[in-house]
């Protein structure tokens, strides 16, 4: 089994995702191949030489950003000549905007956010979540002959160590761009950066309403902790982006991470997974934050606010 | 000006779960159903480009697939102001990519100047069935956008949501396809009487054509294990706070 994978890298810098990649390829039986589709992918290419790569494609394309056609093509073409069994890409914004189009394309086997990768007689499994991720399921994909899958990220670690792929060149013509990159823009600075706290005070859905931000404000400062939230806040314009934790805001890992009222998306966990202890409250036994937590409670939020409020 | 919307019914599980006798999904009986959140904020999003550039004629339709309980969530964007809708007849749920598939040939029929579909649906979180959609149609397509800007007629510029809070700013020809990202808008509340009169608003069904084979098969659903246990703090609020406290004050020396 022959498995591909594609480097993402953004302003000329490698993500870490790719690195994750390989180690999820190397969970897999066969030869590891890396593209690297890039205007200049000979500048990436010492980045992912890591060990358990057999072979690095350099792919060479007009844009120096992201552009879904130009993707959509060079995988296309990646495909076809390498014929891999299984494509690996990451489940990120990039991924999102041509995988899925390559594996209707191609007629390929496709499932997304997956977290689980094993070989049977029966050929690959997949695990992956469904439901608000309260249950798991083992998917299959019958009748194909390969298969692309978009990973998630933080699911495995980055491979490390350096290693002795060999280094190929595909030539790939790329048609024009429908769309185009112009530009990047930061979203507003925040008033304080959530990233170096030692102590995060993380609330979400369970506030219900505006009106109660400000005890739980208050409580995060008699508790010497930083308020940052999760993304139904944000997207409620009660918070700026910037105290956001998860995939689409921030990465944080403080020593402790007190999430009251967070339920634990795929994408929240994302970005609070690996903080040094973590404690949630929650009404639902089920969330799936419980999953990460080190010490849970199914209980109010504000129930145990005003109590915490008292020993502050 | 036309925009297809293309909206999902999702399921969401309470505090328990059994599943089928199979082991393939959840037993029904155990969900509950909505509109997609992120269908709400497309629906929105295609209502506001109508009422800020739109003229007599244009129209706003949601397209679905689904069994008929699925018009519930048809209906909400009825009364949110969508002007008709479209259903495929369709057993139960499906991979994205044959959704897509079976989606594309009345997508196409409405000849949409723009589509618009929602990133990604909770109950599922592939992500997927707008891009794919997108190449099935021969549209360009913008995955995760968060603003729009566009005046009716050549390309649109829109903002593209990257991880970590940077936004990519693209040119797209159009017609397009935009999956659309939650906080781009507020979505509005239908008053009493736009759901009343949503009631009397078409609602096409279709049988789809014959689809492609599916992307996967759920081969077992279980309830994953809980790593490696949270230790869960009984007792009163008072209690668990005090445990809270001491854990805090601990970890922080």
């Amino acid at each position: 089994m022959t498995t591909l994978v594609v480097a993402e890298h953004l302003q000329g810098r490698l993500r870490e995702i790719t690195l994750e990649l390989v180690s999820a390829a190397k969970e897999l039986d066969g030869p590891v191949a890396v593209a690297v589709i890039a205007r200049d992918p000979a500048s990436l290419t010492e980045m992912v030489n890591v060990e358990g790569v057999d072979e690095i494609v350099n792919v060479r394309v007009e844009p120096e950003e992201f552009e879904s056609d130009v993707y959509q093509q060079a995988l296309a073409a990646l495909i076809a000549d390498r014929q891999p069994e299984v494509t690996l890409l990451g489940f990120t914004i990039n991924s999102m905007g041509y995988g899925p189009a390559v594996a209707v394309r191609e007629g390929l086997g496709f499932a997304s956010d997956v977290y689980g990768l094993a070989q049977d007689e029966n050929g690959l499994v997949a695990t992956r979540s469904f439901y608000g991720a309260k249950v798991s399921a083992e998917i299959e994909f019958p009748g194909k002959r390969q298969v692309l899958l978009l990973v998630r990220p933080t699911a495995w670690p980055p491979a490390q160590g350096s290693g002795s792929a060999s280094v190929s060149e595909l030539a790939v013509e790329t048609a024009g761009s429908r769309a185009r990159h112009l530009d990047f823009e930061q979203v507003a600075a925040s008033d304080v950066d959530i990233t170096t706290a030692d102590f995060l005070l993380s609330i979400g859905r369970g506030v219900g309403e505006k009106e109660n931000l400000p005890q739980l404000e208050e409580l995060a400062g008699k508790m010497n902790a930083i308020l940052s939230v999760s993304r139904p806040l944000v997207d409620a314009g009660w918070m700026p982006n910037g105290r956001q934790v998860g995939q689409s805001g921030k990465t944080v890992k403080p020593k402790v991470y007190l999430a009251l009222g967070i339920s634990g998306a795929v994408q929240h966990l994302a970005g609070m997974k690996t903080s040094g202890t973590i404690i949630a409250v929650n009404t639902d036994p089920e969330a799936a934050i419980f999953n990460v937590a080190h010490y849970g409670s199914v209980a109010d939020l504000f129930d145990v606010a005003e109590e915490l409020d008292k020993l502050f | 000006m036309k925009i297809v919307v293309c909206v999902k019914q999702v399921a969401a599980l309470g505090d328990e779960v059994e599943f089928t006798p199979d082991e393939r999904d959840v037993d029904p009986d155990y969900l509950d159903y909505a509109l997609n959140e992120w269908d709400a904020y497309a629906t929105e999003e295609a209502l506001r480009l109508r009422e800020r550039l739109g003229s007599d004629g244009d129209e706003v339709v949601v397209v679905s697939a689904g069994p008929e309980q699925v018009e519930e969530a048809m209906r909400r964007c009825l009364a949110m102001g969508a002007d008709r809708g479209v259903r495929l007849t369709l057993d139960g749920p499906t991979d994205p990519i044959a959704l897509a598939r079976a989606l594309a040939p009345t997508v196409e029929r409405e000849s949409p100047d723009l589509v618009f579909a929602g990133v990604q649906s909770s109950d599922s979180v592939q992500a997927a069935t707008g891009t794919a959609l997108a190449d099935l149609l021969g549209l360009p397509r913008v995955a995760v956008v968060t603003k729009i800007e566009w005046d009716g007629s050549g390309p649109a510029r829109v903002n593209r949501e990257l991880e970590g809070g940077l936004v990519d700013v693209v040119e797209v020809d159009t017609p397009a396809l935009l999956t659309i990202q939650t906080g781009i808008n507020e979505p509005r509340y239908a008053t009493l009487r736009a759901i009343k009169q949503a009631e009397q608003k078409e609602i096409e069904v279709i049988e789809p054509e014959a689809g492609g084979e599916p992307a996967y098969r759920i081969r077992r659903m279980f309830v994953p294990s809980r790593g490696e246990g949270a230790e869960m703090l009984d007792g009163s609020p008072a209690a668990v706070a005090q445990r809270i406290a001491e854990i805090v004050r601990e970890r922080l020396q």
